[in-house]
């Protein structure tokens, strides 16, 4: 086959939950926009060199997470941080890299949706157990957690408004619990 | 609408708190019934002059209503809406009427008023305490045919509903620094004090209105208000903080570790019309810093004979219903009491207009005042005396007075009977929290003693009787909670003036006279189990000396009523019968959840579709659009056979398996987990993972790796493909992925952190397609760029990266089927189109798409195993004839030295053979015994863990675990069925291809 | 549902972000060919399944996933300390009279 044909295919990515979303008077649920996703494993000493690399201080305690442009690094375990980016892949980044450390790919292992509204934590609660008050969960907290029967990272990033990272085959869960919990709130 | 949804004889004009203009109606047994706004189906009924609403569990006793609130255990009702919303054991107490309800009475047949099981009643000699385990003991025949139909019959209350339940139920995790329990003047005090200091509070009550005892206590006042209204305000003061959760008509229910509380709140119980999207009930998991518990007493019932027929109730219930509902409990109504709460009620229904006709008071001295206002309002007090019996069957009639330590009875007409003796702090919430009551023997009671979680009992539950008192205890007890819960808590002033309320006292616990040792009347301590003072006697008389047996054995306290009106009494009557003091007889425990729960609350959102996640591939709708039938892996749907027009699954799986062979076939693997291994000692990693040697690997090539545990068994299986020196994909069973990483987790993290190394899943980034079979080169290749496909470029179990159809590939030349093929890894976004696009082309070929069910087929044609199937957690590699793949020289691996336990080098360990029907036709069952001796078939010496019928091999083929299988090649054995015994021969287990030279065409 | 108190996240977190695995502090040898069938079975089957203070591993499998060890009372199900892998087995103060008494 001519390699014209092969670029006249269609490398758009297709979101596991197109065209889904759910919209009340106090919560909205969409699929976020299309993402690049790493998942970055290192000791604590490659921490600088990693964050020079990316253009964001990686957060070093948990729960932490920061986010600058279209880049937010969020930290996941004491060697473990997700990055995501809506424009660049981080990987590009991370190449050049030369102290010790992992990164993974993961940008379609993972799909997110994006709650928001007045009532979000209240409706991340119907599956989620840990405290979502601004206190114990302010904006930019995340977090790998419990999701109803699944596991998600959470990720606040407004006073009412999260992203629910979540692997992409337990979407649709997540998106039936989260819109059912919203439509019963 | 009827007559009788109009009149309702005890409702008295001027009282209570409902308006009289919000008129209502529902029906009780079919017939229609008027209400109003605000009514329970109890205060309604009552309204209505009915008394009579249900038959006692064990013999069938008409029963009427004897509280006013949670603790009812008489008025259990079926409650409807309509057809497919019934709910069994409903208390009428607490069931608000709304238009159209439906409510039965239960646990008679035919009528409530004619019943047949009311024979128990007469019988109930044979029907004492223990009955179940002594009558029904012999002979053991009639157990079938007589004794237990006759149980399923009597026993239990209601009937469960028929339909699916239509109605949605939520569910809410929540967070506060104070809960509190109980919106009585002691519950709300402290959340106002703890939310004013800053505290996050939620407060929640079970009633639809806050206020607690001043639903019937109108002489009480505070800060210059009735309380009932004080209530209402601080309530609605309460909800407009941000800080602040009220739950109305939400029960707390079960208090768990750690501050953790269930609540259940009642959202559309109580409407005609629920709106589309209201749940119908939402469970709370409240987790608190503290807790304050509120709960109040209960009131305790008289126990003399017949005291359960209809009409007869608590004192402060009627007050509750005339002062609350404006329903007045009859019209000639006898009180007797050991205890100042029903004065007050006498005094309130007289004041009313009612008749009463006598208090009767087993206290020889009452307080001077009671009798003084008795006197005013000519009501006639008889101290020192005790009713001894009711009279009535349907409805009570009169009651037989004489003095309390015996003589001549009077007989007086009542049309309803009001009693108190005493109350009990409900202490149900503490004793759940692990709390230790203590006894007071002075007030009678038990109170809160030792705390074993960080909460506190303020108010009637702490004992605390004095209003002023439970004022000053809340506000303390709300400071203290913000100061210990909140980092900078505000100072904020919170005055309660309060004046009057009622006293809360224990008083008598026990039977009253008439009812004491030796007297054989029914004089019931629990009337939900239908336990009489007498059945408590009998039991210690049994030999039961520990409360705990005594409650077992009688029942008393059990179930769904948890001893709210009944324990204090059966312990008392224990007590005395073992000739101890009540402490040292002990309290039993109160357990959650302190009323029912439905099964709707605690499933929640977890129906249907959220009942388990459904997971899907990212080609799923590509199989879908081809007809695929979908077979249920762990979560996953993964398509199990592509039928065409007329095939059934038989013929399909043969096609499929056959174009495979001869053509080419497509196949979505993409469940597979995958994990990638990176990092500088991720060889050395894989190394101790796997039982094959991985340091040697070069990259680019794959290796079929087993991993076993430490004790030498099979855990699980899969490819791993070497990317780059420090970067391994390996790929692992579609259920096992997540354990498998957590078994390497757990080695890295805890036996291995010095290796440089990390671990990553990776099983949902790539979408996998196997494209197997003769042409599966030429289908692919006009896709793929950058990669060289030839044998010698890329050979058999080698992978390359690249692109294929335009996006990222890693590309792994492979097979599970015996055919040359590959496993094309795309990032799963693009997945289903690259299937598509691949699936036009084989489809062109004349190949086609196959499910798990050839893939089965296919690879136990090679006899390649499925860990799980034909492993079982006791198969070690040399069992499964893997041994080739563990590798000889290397010095450790997890599962090495299990390897060499005397057992697993035993001769005689089942081996994998494969087996094929001597008559060329008999598919075996999977999981069938294998025998030796046609003539012994208890002598199993394996089992067939694999069977299919080949139509590559013309003929049924089988994988099985057999003792010393390797050695017993042509031998004949035996698989028994029920219809007949199948002979089998032993082979190897290879039925295709022998010298397996296809996969490297 | 219980809390624990994660010694990586350094706070507590709801039971159903974590797992059990097994007990604590058992040793796997670096020499592990060398053990007697005996000094294996110990290693790897035999487990003391106390009633009382309990030292157990557990993981924080759906919040940081590490691995941590934990000191445990059964009998009470509350958790006495929480500490990182690799950290020394903690001398807990406990009175041995109760230990005992919940051992037998």
């Amino acid at each position: 086959m001519a390699k014209a044909a092969i670029k006249a295919m269609d490398a758009t990515r297709v979101h596991p939950l197109a065209g889904q979303s759910f919209g009340g008077p106090n919560v909205s649920i969409a699929p976020a926009p299309e993402a690049y996703r790493c998942s970055l494993r290192a000791d604590a000493r490659a921490v600088p060199s990693l964050s020079k690399a990316l253009g964001i201080k990686l957060p070093r305690s948990a729960k932490q997470s920061i986010t600058a442009a279209d880049r937010s690094a969020l930290w996941l375990g004491p060697d473990e941080w997700l990055i995501i980016d809506t424009h660049v892949d981080p990987l590009d980044d991370l190449s050049k890299v030369r102290v010790l450390h992992s990164a993974v790919d993961i940008s379609h292992r993972n799909t997110a949706l994006l709650v928001k509204g007045p009532r979000a934590a209240d409706v991340i609660n119907a599956g989620c157990p840990q405290d979502l008050s601004l206190a114990a969960f302010p904006v930019g907290a995340c977090s790998r957690t419990i999701l109803g029967k699944i596991e998600v990272v959470l990720l606040r990033t407004d006073v009412d408004a999260f992203r629910v990272e979540v692997w992409r085959s337990f979407s649709a869960y997540a998106f039936e619990l989260l819109s059912t919990a919203a439509s019963h709130n | 609408m009827n007559a009788h949804a109009k009149v309702q004889p005890n409702r008295i004009a001027g009282h209570g708190r409902l308006t009289p203009a919000n008129q209502t109606r529902f029906t009780f047994d079919g017939k229609t019934y008027g209400a109003l706004v605000g009514d329970t189906v109890a205060s309604a009924l009552i309204a209505n002059d009915v008394h009579l609403v249900g038959r006692s569990f064990k013999y069938h006793r008409p029963r009427g209503i004897v509280t006013a609130g949670p603790e009812e255990p008489n008025a259990l009702l079926g409650i409807a809406r309509d057809v497919t919303r019934h709910t069994p054991n409903i208390r009428a107490t607490t069931q608000e009427v709304f238009d159209g309800l439906q409510a039965t009475s239960q646990n008679r047949w035919p009528s409530l008023k004619y019943d047949i099981g009311e024979v128990n009643d007469v019988a109930s000699p044979f029907l004492s305490a223990g009955f179940y385990y002594k009558t029904f003991m012999w002979p053991r025949k009639a157990w079938d045919k007589v004794y237990e139909p006759f149980i399923r019959n009597a026993a239990g209350l209601g009937h469960a509903p028929e339909h699916a339940d239509p109605d949605h139920y939520a569910a809410q995790f929540a967070h506060c620094d104070v809960l509190v329990i109980g919106g009585g003047i002691a519950g709300l005090c402290a959340a106002l004090k703890a939310a004013k200091a800053g505290a996050r509070v939620i407060i929640c009550d079970e009633q639809p209105q806050f206020g607690g005892a001043f639903h019937f206590d109108v002489d009480a006042q505070v800060n210059g208000r009735p309380g009932f209204e004080w209530a209402q305000e601080t309530a609605a003061q309460l909800s407009e903080m941000d800080n602040v959760r009220v739950l109305g008509r939400t029960t707390a229910f079960g208090y768990y570790a750690q501050n953790f509380v269930g609540l259940v709140e009642r959202v559309t119980e109580h409407v005609s019309a629920p709106a589309p999207g209201t749940p119908r009930e939402r469970l709370w998991q409240v987790r608190a810093g503290q807790v304050l518990i509120a709960t109040g007493a209960i009131e305790r019932h008289m126990v003399f004979a017949n005291n359960d027929r209809p009409g007869i109730l608590l004192a402060s219930a009627a007050r509750t219903y005339l002062n609350h509902y404006g329903v007045a409990v009859g019209k000639n109504v006898g009180v007797y009491t050991a205890n100042d709460s029903a004065y007050l009620a006498a005094f309130d229904l007289k004041r009313a207009g009612v008749q009463i006709p006598a208090i009767v008071d087993v206290r020889e001295a009452i307080d001077p005042k009671l009798a003084s206002q008795a006197l005013e309002l000519g009501i006639r007090v008889l101290t020192g005396h005790a009713v001894i019996a009711a009279g009535g069957k349907l409805r009570v009639s009169s009651m037989s007075v004489s003095k309390a330590g015996g003589g001549s009875e009077q007989v007086i007409p009542v049309d309803a009977l009001i009693m108190s003796a005493g109350w009990t702090p409900s202490v149900h919430m503490f004793s759940q929290s692990r709390g230790k009551v203590k006894f007071d023997a002075e007030t009678n009671r038990f109170l809160p003693g030792i705390y074993a979680q960080d909460c506190i009992c303020i108010g009637a539950c702490n004992g605390t009787d004095d209003l002023g008192q439970t004022v000053e205890e809340a506000l303390k007890a709300g400071e203290n909670a913000a100061k210990n819960t909140v980092a900078r808590p505000k100072r904020a002033a919170l005055n309660v003036k309060t004046i009057g309320g009622e006293s809360w006292n224990g008083n008598m616990v026990g039977a009253a006279p008439g009812a004491e040792a030796g007297k054989v009347v029914k004089a019931f301590v629990d009337y939900q189990n239908d336990v009489t003072a007498k059945d408590i006697r009998l039991a210690v008389q049994e030999g039961f000396h520990s409360i705990e047996h005594v409650k077992r054995f009688t029942t008393n306290g059990m179930a769904t009523d948890q001893g709210k009106l009944s324990n204090m009494h059966g312990l008392a009557i224990a007590a005395e019968a073992l000739g101890k003091e009540i402490p040292e007889v002990g309290l039993t425990t109160f357990r959650a959840p302190y009323t029912p729960v439905t099964f709707g609350a605690i499933v929640n959102h977890s129906r249907a579709n959220l009942f388990d996640p459904t997971r899907t591939t990212p080609i799923h709708d590509s199989e879908v659009a081809l007809g695929a039938i979908f077979e249920d892996v762990g979560n996953w749907k993964r398509a199990w056979y592509y039928p065409r027009a007329g095939e059934d699954m038989h013929t399909a799986v043969n096609r499929e398996c056959k174009t495979v062979r001869e053509t080419v076939g497509m196949f979505d693997g993409s469940t597979l987990g995958k994990i990638e291994v990176v990092g500088p000692d991720a060889a050395k990693f894989m190394h101790l993972m796997y039982t094959n040697p991985f340091m040697k690997l070069g990259v680019g090539k794959l290796r079929y790796g087993i991993m076993c545990r430490e004790d030498g068994y099979i855990y699980d299986d899969g490819v791993v493909g070497r990317i780059a020196e420090d970067r391994f994909h390996v790929t692992t069973t579609t259920g096992g992925a997540p354990r498998v990483l957590n078994h390497m987790e757990d080695y890295l993290q805890t036996e291995f952190p010095d290796l440089k190394v990390w671990l990553t899943s990776t099983s949902e980034q790539w979408a996998v397609i196997a494209v197997q079979g003769p042409k599966a080169r030429d289908i692919i290749a006009p896709f793929v760029e950058g990669i060289d496909l030839s044998n010698e470029a890329l050979p058999h179990m080698s992978m390359a990266t690249g692109r294929i159809c335009g996006v990222e590939t890693r590309l792994m030349r492979m097979s599970f089927t015996g055919e040359a093929g590959y496993e094309i890894n795309v990032p799963a976004d693009h997945g289903r189109m690259v299937w598509d696009t691949l699936y036009a082309t084989v489809n062109a070929a004349g190949g086609c798409a196959y499910g798990t069910e050839a893939m089965h087929v296919l690879r136990a044609e090679k006899g390649f195993i499925i860990v799980g199937q034909d492993t079982d957690g006791t198969v070690t590699p040399h069992d499964a004839g893997l041994g080739w793949a563990v590798g000889k020289k290397k010095e450790d691996f997890v599962g090495i030295r299990g390897l060499q336990r005397p057992d697993l080098v035993a001769k005689g360990r089942r081996q994998l053979v494969g087996l094929r029907s001597k008559d060329s036709r008999s598919v075996l069952d999977e999981g069938a015994q294998i025998v030796a001796d046609a003539a012994q078939h208890d002598k199993m010496i394996g089992w067939v863990s694999s069977s299919y019928w080949s139509e590559n091999a013309g003929s049924p083929i089988a994988l099985a675990l057999i003792e010393g299988g390797f050695d017993r090649m042509g031998e004949t054995l035996f698989v028994p069925m029920p219809d007949r015994t199948i002979e089998v021969e032993v082979c190897r287990s290879v039925f295709v291809d022998e010298d397996g030279g296809r996969v490297h065409g | 549902m219980l809390l624990i108190h994660c010694p990586h996240c350094n706070e507590e977190r709801p039971e159903l972000e974590f797992s059990h695995a097994g007990e604590a502090h058992i040793v796997r040898s670096t020499q592990l060919t060398e053990l007697s069938d005996e000094e294996f079975a110990h290693f790897f089957f035999y487990r003391e399944n106390r009633k009382g203070v309990t030292f157990e591993r557990w993981r924080h499998t759906h919040g940081c996933a590490r691995f941590f060890n934990a000191a445990r009372d059964t009998v009470s199900d509350k958790f006495l300390i929480t500490y990182k892998i690799g950290e020394p087995k903690p001398k807990l103060k406990i009175s041995t009279n109760q230990n005992k008494k919940a051992a037998s």
